[in-house]
């Protein structure tokens, strides 16, 4: 700054500003790289799905398969148990859902209550619950004592909602794909 | 470090030409001649014997290391052939695995001596809530570690503790995928808590050098909890405390080596020695010993977030402890009500302890036939009243409590009121 201009501090203040902008975009620019890495790289997101043969699993009978790190509950349910699942009252439920909510439409376009398809997964801290158990007769996570009903749904202890249901289509009569 | 004047003086020119440029020996020497309170009793070596605890950790940890695979195919696998097949690998191991259970078992000590001596108050507030924080860190490194050798127990403790963060509300499960590098805990996650668990350990050593600054710039608190006013009331640290620390860590030893060559697994959990199995749950979850009041407070609640918060609260609550016991009197010896508390306070961290492994629906204490208290309804007694010893008791104690006579100083709660100026001199 030469001696015959008046001092313009107005030119620092936007010298600093503009430093310190350019800055903060740098550090931001590297932050996030390094916390992004952390996330779900694209081979895990490529996991994709898997297809289930539906016709092999008798009735009462459940089967588990792994999609994405996690187990998927298939179970081909009694005549007792869909009853069960359909009597209650959506009033009595944590988590309001009715059972044909909870199951996707077959090839023909209707539901099939027999075949029920989640992820095993209870919604409390993540354990898998065990099948035709708890005061439900459903399932019951032995970690935390959560009881789920024939439908999936939490009836009692600390997990906040039902059992989730996986995004999963059928692709013929028999099979379903699941992902 | 500060806190009182240095006597070093350097003998040869070398050392002298040393001083001059980095006084490093001089801050050893002035560690080592550091006055010390003359009245400290064995609660006060457990910082001593936590030094050693995290040395051990390091040296073992890094050397399992050397022949750990951070792979889920490989992990597992690994860890067994390190106990049977790498020379000495089954000390090692050991030794590093009983290793964090008696650092717990120290760190406990030290913070119940805090406790119990006032360790907390002013000026002591920062050298407390430093402590505070190795103790977050410890656990969070206990925690990863346990994950490493990818049992049952490994792999769904590391589920049940990431689904935590599940249930922060909307980001939730967006945070649990981030942290878990997936939609379960996998590959990822093991290789990631790998990492920090090599990590964090000496995130703790960088901390307890700023526990010890601190310690030494404030002065050590002592059992009578009176602030040391003469040259009489305190000793050399070398070699009045060096030689005491020494003996309690001979003890402390004998306690490690038994469980090291003795009990080995005694302090694990069975199932830990079945392969991680993303499809089966362990019957009943249990978190390491160390864990297991948390566990019951976190199962106190029938609600998710408010059992973690709970949780989380039963670790914040010491932080802020320095501004909820208001009391003007340090050590417990000189409140007669307080120390009651203080006593049920431990039962009930016992207790807790003892819910914590229970399965809640259980009985815990059986009154007649089929009925009693379960370890739910225990656990939440337990609970209620660790959070209202520090909220409530402590803060009403404060405003209310009388304290007994304290003596004049450290040098007359020690020796008494008798003039023998000899006494004041260490026995020859």
């Amino acid at each position: 700054m030469s001696d015959n201009q008046p001092e313009d501090g107005s030119k620092r203040d936007f010298i600093f500003l503009a430093t310190g902008a350019a800055a903060a975009a740098g550090v931001a620019a590297i932050g996030w790289p390094l916390v992004a890495q952390m996330g779900k790289a694209a081979d895990t997101l490529a996991a994709g799905s898997i297809e289930i043969d539906l016709s092999k699993i008798a009735e009462g009978q459940q089967l588990k398969m792994l999609w994405r790190g996690k187990p998927v509950f298939v179970r081909h349910r009694t005549a007792e148990e869909i009853a069960k699942a359909e009597a209650v009252e959506l009033a009595d439920l944590k988590d309001p859902a009715t059972d044909a909510e909870r199951l996707v439409p077959g090839t023909s376009g209707e539901v099939d209550p027999k075949f029920l398809v989640m992820v095993g997964v209870c919604t409390h801290f993540g354990c898998v619950p065990v099948g035709e158990a708890g005061d439900y007769e459903g399932w019951y996570c032995p970690c935390h004592g959560s009881h789920y009903d024939t439908s999936g749904r939490i009836r009692k202890g600390p997990a906040p909602t039902n059992m989730a249901i996986p995004p999963y289509s059928f692709v013929n009569e028999t099979t379903i794909k699941v992902g | 470090m500060s806190g009182h004047p240095s006597t070093y003086e350097p003998k040869y020119a070398a050392s002298k030409w040393l001083d001059q440029r980095l006084p490093i020996v001089r801050m050893g020497a002035d560690f080592m001649t550091f006055p010390s309170p003359r009245n400290l009793n064995y609660w006060y070596t457990f910082g001593g014997i936590l030094a050693l605890c995290l040395v051990v950790q390091i040296i073992s940890g890094v050397i399992l290391a050397m022949h750990y695979v951070a792979d889920v195919d490989g992990a597992f696998a690994s860890v067994q052939r390190i106990r049977r097949d790498v020379p000495f690998g089954w000390l090692l191991q050991s030794m590093h695995a009983v290793g964090a259970s008696m650092f717990f078992l120290a760190v406990y000590m030290h913070m119940f001596r805090g406790l119990y001596y006032g360790s907390y108050k002013a000026p002591r507030e920062v050298l407390w809530i430093i402590g505070c924080l190795i103790y977050l860190v410890m656990m969070a490194t206990a925690f990863l570690g346990y994950t490493l050798p990818w049992g049952q127990m490994s792999f769904w403790g590391a589920t049940v503790i990431t689904g935590f963060f599940g249930a922060v509300p909307v980001v939730g499960e967006a945070l649990q995928q981030w942290l878990l590098g997936g939609y379960a805990v996998d590959n990822a996650t093991l290789t990631r808590f790998f990492a920090l668990h090599y990590l964090l350990p000496f995130v703790i050593a960088a901390l307890v050098g700023l526990h010890v600054w601190a310690l030494h710039h404030v002065g050590q608190n002592n059992p009578i909890g009176i602030t040391e006013k003469t040259k009489s009331d305190t000793l050399s640290f070398h070699p009045f405390y060096t030689v005491k620390d020494a003996f309690a860590i001979a003890v402390f030893l004998f306690i490690f080596a038994f469980f090291l060559f003795y009990l080995p697994d005694a302090l694990g959990h069975a199932d830990n020695y079945i392969e991680a199995d993303a499809m089966k749950t362990p019957a009943h979850i249990v978190p390491e010993w160390y864990f297991l009041p948390f566990y019951a407070i976190l199962r106190a609640v029938p609600s998710k977030l408010f059992g973690i918060l709970l949780m989380l609260g039963a670790i914040v609550v010491l932080f802020v402890l320095p501004w909820l016991d208001t009391h003007k009197v340090r050590s417990m010896r000189f409140r007669p009500v307080a120390r009651w508390f203080f006593l049920i306070f431990i039962v009930m961290c016992f207790i807790l302890g003892w819910c914590g492994a229970g399965v809640p629906d259980d009985i815990a204490i059986p009154l007649g036939k089929d009925a009693g208290i379960t370890f739910y309804r225990l656990g939440q007694a337990a609970t209620l009243y660790y959070f209202a010893y520090f909220l409530v008791i402590l803060p009403v104690l404060g405003l209310i409590e009388k304290p007994v006579k304290r003596p004049d100083s450290i040098t007359k709660a020690v020796l008494g009121d008798q003039k023998r100026g000899a006494g004041l001199l260490p026995a020859e």
